[in-house]
């Protein structure tokens, strides 16, 4: 059966390839210190398992430390130029999206056809797990028709990965991380004190003002921590089950689900969802790292407020 | 209750505003706050290793860059900006709404993996918006080539918030069911993911009304440089001026 673990291995070699490459990039003035963090990102992917717990912590410390001091930086791998590719975009046309697409068509038809033909019963690939595994699929393809089709040099898509990857830099990590965190304040206790605080606020007897209080407390955890994972278990326990569903009777099935997307609307304003917002300003070379967020803030606090009323609506 | 487990949500806070290294801050927070609960050293450090070991699909998206790569060396980015100069009524909002229903339309089937910010904001999406706006708006100085670059991100993440809900075997829908299990109310995931449909309609509006925004201020501020610069100016002199009058401009345009 393909696991989840493949995957990594995958991902492992190509984080593995990068620190090489970074490593006997002469051109590069922090060449050791991105050979370093690749390295550890490839030692966590290809041997998380394998190194322990502690092992693992000091893995993640390294990499803080790498990225924390200024030991990585950009690189510029041997690309083409502007005018270059202007040519290649005008000789080759329409037909260079086809294998753009085949990733997202892989992962898109694969999934369906195995959920939805007898391909599914074969247990090939790990349960729930294989979009990602189609999607690791489509990028094997890809590169395997794009060689077929333009033969560019052998070390190209990685020298080209190696590009990308260091323009991101350490966000590429951060969500991770943010993850990790997010596991530590659950295990002190953080959600029990910020549910104890927001219960001390809510005022006896309106049901409107405990929903308000219900929706803008996902939606600042979610703010805090990243994800509205972590609140939604915090916010059900202080608000949604004993007050909103058990003290005023309300639809469990409508507090539960537009509960969530209140906090989903505290995802989209906020620098901890590092992934969502900071990986894409990173990805898109933008100089403000929070412009996604304040791109966002005119939707998300709108619907957010929408949401309220949807559970105030719906629910009672 | 123990308050102090506070101080680590508070370290997050002043070192974001602080700008310091994110990855320093969140490993101090997360030190710290495993110090204060009464872990010794060591259990916070492994507690940490293996919270990061455990969420390592998140790395898996990676993959695609060597693909994305790949292309960009063959002239995608250009391909795609072709593709819209080419289309006469293409502007950045029509087109950043049909990418909203789409992406809101296959998270809410659970192909939510099969798009996202290295697989298509950065190829294809971002660079057809900036092609649409450059037709729409004549040149783009930085601030406005910067919003142009952020609404699409931003478009990728409110379809994918608002769509994936409705599919009932994602996390999030699992996940309420759990917690609300555990209270002894046994929901349907079903009936769950119906009631993300309202949401996602209204954030489709909701978007969507900016996005059509978006573009009335795109096109009424294409009228000045024409007036002042002339159509073909292409002077680094004149387009600096235009520049710095024009980030003025926009900041006006700006929310509160």
């Amino acid at each position: 059966m393909i696991t989840l673990q493949w995957l990594y291995t995958l991902a492992g070699l190509m984080f593995a390839a990068f620190a090489l490459l970074s490593a006997f990039d002469r051109s590069h003035s922090k060449r050791f210190g991105n050979a370093a963090f690749w390295g550890l990102m490839a030692l966590s992917l290809l041997a998380g398992d394998l190194i322990g717990d502690f092992g693992n912590g000091l893995l993640v410390l390294g990499l803080a430390g790498l990225a924390g001091f200024g030991l990585i930086g950009r690189s510029a791998p041997p690309t083409t130029s502007e005018e270059e590719r202007q040519g290649w975009s005008d000789r080759l046309g329409n037909r260079l999206f086809l294998p753009a697409l085949i990733i997202p068509a892989t992962a898109l038809f694969g999934t369906l056809l195995y959920n939805y033909t007898p391909l599914g019963d074969l247990g090939w690939f790990e349960e729930k797990r294989e979009t990602y595994i189609f999607l690791g699929l489509g990028v094997l393809l890809a590169i395997a028709a794009i060689f077929a089709w333009l033969k560019p040099p052998a070390l190209a898509p990685l020298q080209e990965g190696r590009r990308l990857i260091d323009a991101i830099g350490w966000a590429a990590v951060l969500p991770q991380m943010l993850a990790a965190l997010g596991v530590l304040f659950a295990a002190a206790g953080v959600g029990d004190v910020i549910g104890g605080m927001t219960r001390a606020v809510i005022p006896e007897g309106s049901i409107f003002l405990t929903v308000l209080v219900f929706g803008m407390g996902m939606a600042l955890f979610t703010m805090i921590m990243g994800n509205a994972f972590a609140a939604f278990p915090v916010m059900a326990a202080a608000i949604g089950v004993p007050l909103l569903i058990r003290g005023y009777g309300g639809d469990a099935a409508v507090i539960g689900a537009i509960g969530m997307l209140a906090g989903f609307c505290g995802t989209l304003m906020t620098p901890m969802a590092a992934n969502f917002n900071l990986v894409p300003a990173a990805l898109l070379e933008l100089k403000d790292k929070n412009g996604v967020i304040k791109a966002q803030i005119g939707t998300a606090l709108p619907l957010l407020f929408a949401n309220i009323l949807l559970i105030y609506w719906l629910a009672f | 209750m123990n308050y102090w487990v506070l101080i680590g949500i508070l370290i997050v806070v002043a070192g974001f505003a602080l700008r310091l290294n994110p990855m320093l801050v969140v490993t101090a927070a997360a030190i710290v706050t495993g110090l204060i609960a009464g872990m010794d050293p060591v259990e916070v450090v492994s507690t940490f290793g293996k919270a990061f070991n455990d969420n390592r699909i998140i790395a898996i998206v990676w993959i695609v860059l060597p693909v994305i790569g790949l292309l960009e060396r063959f002239g995608l980015q250009q391909r795609a900006a072709a593709v819209i100069r080419g289309m006469r009524n293409a502007t950045t909002g029509r087109l950043l709404i049909l990418y909203l229903l789409y992406r809101q339309v296959t998270a809410a089937i659970g192909l939510h993996s099969t798009a996202g910010h290295p697989q298509t904001v950065r190829p294809l999406v971002a660079p057809m918006a900036l092609a649409a706006a450059e037709k729409q708006h004549g040149e783009l100085d930085e601030p406005t080539a910067e919003k142009v670059k952020a609404y699409s991100a931003a478009t990728d993440n409110v379809g994918l918030f608002f769509g994936e809900d409705i599919f009932f075997a994602i996390g999030s829908i699992v996940l309420i069911q759990q917690t609300l299990a555990t209270y002894g109310y046994n929901l349907a995931p079903l009936e769950l993911a119906l009631w993300a449909i309202p949401t996602a309609i209204l954030a489709f509006l909701i978007h969507g009304a900016r996005l059509m925004l978006l573009d009335r201020r795109l096109a009424t501020a294409s009228r000045h440089p024409r007036e002042s610069g002339g159509p073909a100016s292409s002077a680094f002199g004149e387009d600096e001026k235009r520049d710095s009058r024009f980030r003025g401009n926009d900041t006006d345009g700006e929310r509160p």
